[in-house]
């Protein structure tokens, strides 16, 4: 492979192929994903030829684009799962677990080695072991487990017992050996002992010969000519021994010597005058080898159009689409402006000016709907990683797990979907390893002996709803209130179910008993709590003991539109996001408590809650003294709740988050910010901050 | 300009392909599997074909045997691009009518020499 790529250097060798490495890493990345999921969803049995040949393809495909653009190692690694891959897709060999197990390692190992090519600093994967399991399945020789210690050469000895039925591999020539004339034609027979001498040359028959002086041997091989060729002139002189390439004879006439790397077939259509093969005035071929410019239309003058294939997408950098949002998010501002404005008008004068300003209103909807969608992508993005990760995970805990999904087309916002990958991954490891019981346990409960992990993924509302479901042992009642209250929390029994599922997301609180190497450590519900809720999403948790249990994750379908509350403190406005508000009301301030260092409570159904002044908090001054009850407004962040102190309880609305931090600087205790109806600017309060700022 | 008709279904093979032989003076017709061949084929003017052998949908024997049925394709050169340089799949070439084979992977300058050879 190494020598061919230097070799015509002369003509092209000034393009640099580095401008390509970016489409084929990508490539290479999706003909990975694509292989992992046709080998996870391999019907052993009845392998498909279809998948078979498809998943030779993505292989095949990876290690062409590896050798042309010099990537040696994917190049190798590669070319042994294509060899094993080819042998399965001719049915040469059976599929096997072993197998699917290699494959898939392999196409770890390929995303470290891409990863590397691709200047990131990740350690480089042990592929020698890989490359000898592989070669050794393909050789029909089984594989007990994966090989620690064995320095594992690359060219695993290959070494088929003699008497095994040799296939036919796909390298593998028929050839007639002609020796003579000799005087001693006995001395012939030492090129038959040299097949059974040396192991993996091939096989050797003799065939009958008229003449005397002669030998005539049929040999089954994969080697060269020139190999063969150095090999037979240990016993007979060079101009004794001809050598007919039977299995090509046909095709070629005297053929370009193996390993020419291009060849023309004779007297085939198009085959130019002066080819290296072009030889006399040959058989009938299908058409002369007529001047092909002159056969083929002519050329007419026209545009050099790029014609390319994925014309119908574009790639786009995500900061030109966020650009876009945000010119839009201006544009809804604009025109809330001028609604704003326009209610102040004589409706019978100002009739035109109002039904355009309703069109603008539409449009400008419609718009924002537009260029937010270009930012979606569907949820089957992170569906796709969990069937490799429960059928690694459900191996690793001797459990049978099927893996049902829903509504993978369902579309969420890109920032979104990778963040809610690690959560989401985290709710289905904890299903497989602490849900799901071993297979005996679930055939002695009359379950199915593999469990079911159903993820689905639905809009609703505004909203995007997305849900693990498992059948597995579901939640105790009983273990949890137990456990609360050894970790000393306030769990009586009057705690409706959904609150006493809701602890375990409390902090700290893990219920597996054993701490497994999987989902345990006492880390787990409440972190994904936390990152959901720093999304602006919720979780539900729904069990029923003995029948499994299920957890609603809801998020807002983009982070860059809200559903806020503006809330009135003095003359400023802020915003609280609807999602963590959980009521409001109106107090005297004698309900008011001040405790140690000036810290009040205020009691709600009694229970005292901390207060924070918002006025206090961003010093807000005040002009004029407003003796009006103060309202609170009820929040909750990571399961804390505060009551915010303001004046005036102002109104919903969806706002358009802008960055505090790209346009200002960050401010403890706001988000962000966004721009109101009226043109102000409202800060947009964080309200994990201020929750934190309670504790303290 | 001479066209040639570009079939893989590797993006990265594709472009590589196309932009060293866009270099080297030729226009260039990009296909993404057999069958996508055969219909741009239909609306190009095509001097030359190199194709992928192993592709979905429609490989590149496939697609040279569908080809050369059609009277306009009956002598434009085509080329396969392969990585098993094996007799059976010379042979198949031939068969189907193949004008010559390039073996994988192959160097630009490669490429342009051996399209030369045939085109000029």
């Amino acid at each position: 492979m190494g020598e061919m790529m230097n070799e015509g250097q002369n003509l092209g060798g000034n393009i640099d192929l580095s401008q390509f490495y970016e489409i084929f890493f990508e490539e290479a990345g999706e003909n990975l994903d694509q292989m992992e999921q046709m080998l996870l969803q391999l019907d052993l049995e009845q392998a498909d030829d279809e998948e078979l040949n498809a998943i030779f393809r993505c292989a095949h495909s990876i290690k062409g684009g590896a050798a042309t653009f010099g990537f040696a190692d994917v190049a190798e690694l590669t070319h042994q799962m294509e060899s094993l891959l080819d042998k399965l897709r001719r049915h040469e060999l059976q599929p096997t677990p072993p197998m699917v197990d290699v494959l898939l390692e392999s196409s770890d190992a390929l995303r470290l080695l891409l990863a590397r090519h691709q200047g990131r600093n990740v350690d480089a994967p042990a592929t020698s072991d890989l490359v000898s399991r592989i070669s050794r399945l393909a050789h029909g020789v089984p594989v007990a487990a994966p090989v620690v210690s064995t320095p594992a050469p690359v060219n695993t000895p290959q070494a088929a017992p003699v008497s095994a039925p040799a296939p036919v591999a796909s390298g593998e020539r028929e050839l007639e050996i002609h020796i003579g004339p000799m005087d001693n034609p006995a001395e012939a027979d030492c090129i038959a002992e040299l097949f059974r001498d040396i192991t993996g040359l091939g096989r050797i028959e003799a065939l009958p010969c008229d003449e005397a002086d002669r030998r005539v041997y049929r040999v089954h091989t994969t080697s060269s000519d020139t190999d063969l060729m150095d090999l037979f002139t240990f016993h007979v002189s060079k101009e004794q021994i001809q050598i007919v390439d039977k299995s090509a004879q046909s095709a070629e006439a005297p053929g370009p010597t193996p390993g020419a790397d291009f060849g023309f077939f004779d007297g085939a259509p198009g085959v130019p005058v002066a080819a290296p093969t072009a030889t006399a005035p040959s058989v009938a071929a299908p058409a002369p080898a007529a001047p092909v410019a002159a056969a083929a239309p002519k050329v007419e003058a026209r545009a050099p159009s790029p014609a390319s294939p994925e014309s119908s997408t574009l790639r786009v950098s995500v900061s030109k689409v966020d650009q876009l949002i945000n010119l839009v998010g201006e544009l809804v501002i604009t025109q809330a402006m001028l609604a704003q404005k326009s209610r102040e008008l004589d409706s019978t004068a100002n009739q035109p000016l109002l039904a355009g300003l309703a069109d603008l209103d539409r449009n400008t909807r419609d718009l924002q709907e537009a260029v937010m969608s270009i930012r979606m992508i569907p949820m089957s993005v992170v569906f796709n990683r969990f069937p490799r990760m429960l059928r690694d995970l459900a191996g690793k805990l001797g459990k049978k797990v099927e893996l049902i999904t829903h509504g993978e087309a369902t579309e969420l916002d890109k920032g979104l979907i990778e963040k809610i990958t690690d959560p989401l991954t985290h709710l289905i490891r904890n299903s497989c390893d602490h849900g799901l019981e071993l297979p005996e346990e679930r055939l002695a409960k009359g379950k199915t002996e593999s469990g079911n992990i159903t993820l689905s993924a639905s809009h609703q509302g505004g909203s995007i709803l997305i849900e693990v479901r498992d059948d597995g042992k579901g939640l105790s009642r009983e273990k949890l209130l137990k456990k609360a209250r050894e970790k000393g929390m306030d769990a009586p029994d009057s705690l409706s179910d959904a609150e006493v599922w809701n602890l375990i997301m409390a902090p700290g609180f893990s219920t597996a008993e054993v701490v497994t190497d999987v989902s345990g450590r006492g880390v787990g519900m409440d972190v994904v709590k936390k990152n959901i809720a720093s999304l602006g999403g919720t979780v539900e948790i729904d069990s029923a003991e003995g029948y499994g249990m299920s957890v609603k994750v809801r998020l807002p379908l983009t982070l860059a539109i809200m559903d806020g509350m503006s809330v009135r403190v003095s003359d400023e406005v802020y915003i609280l996001p609807l999602s963590s508000v959980i009521e409001s009301f109106q107090i005297r301030p004698s309900d008011i408590n001040t405790v140690a260092q000036g810290a009040q409570l205020v009691k709600v159904r009694d229970e005292y809650m901390p207060v924070i002044e918002l006025e206090r908090v961003f010093q807000v001054p005040r002009f004029e003294y407003n003796p009006a009850s103060p309202i609170m407004v009820v929040v909750e962040s990571d399961g804390a709740r505060v009551a915010l102190m303001v004046d005036e309880l102002l109104g919903q609305q969806q706002v358009v988050i802008k960055n505090l931090e790209s346009n200002y600087r960050k401010v403890p205790n706001i988000s962000g910010a966004t721009i109101l109806g009226d043109g102000k600017v409202a800060l947009i309060l964080d309200t994990s901050g201020l929750v934190r700022r309670s504790r303290h | 300009m001479q066209s040639i008709l570009a079939v893989d279904d590797s993006a990265s093979m594709r472009k590589m392909v196309s932009f060293t032989l866009t270099g080297a003076g030729f226009h260039v017709v990009e296909a993404v599997d057999g069958q996508d061949a055969l219909e741009k084929a239909q609306n190009h003017a095509i001097d030359l074909v190199l194709t992928d052998q192993n592709m979905p949908r429609l490989d590149g024997l496939g697609l040279t045997k569908k080809l050369r049925e059609h009277p306009k394709f009956k002598t434009t050169p085509i080329l396969i691009l392969t990585t098993e340089s094996s007799d059976l799949m010379k042979q198949a070439g031939r068969a189907a009518g193949a004008t010559g084979w390039l073996v994988k992977p192959f160097d630009p300058g490669r490429l342009i020499e051996v399209i030369q050879k045939v085109i000029r």
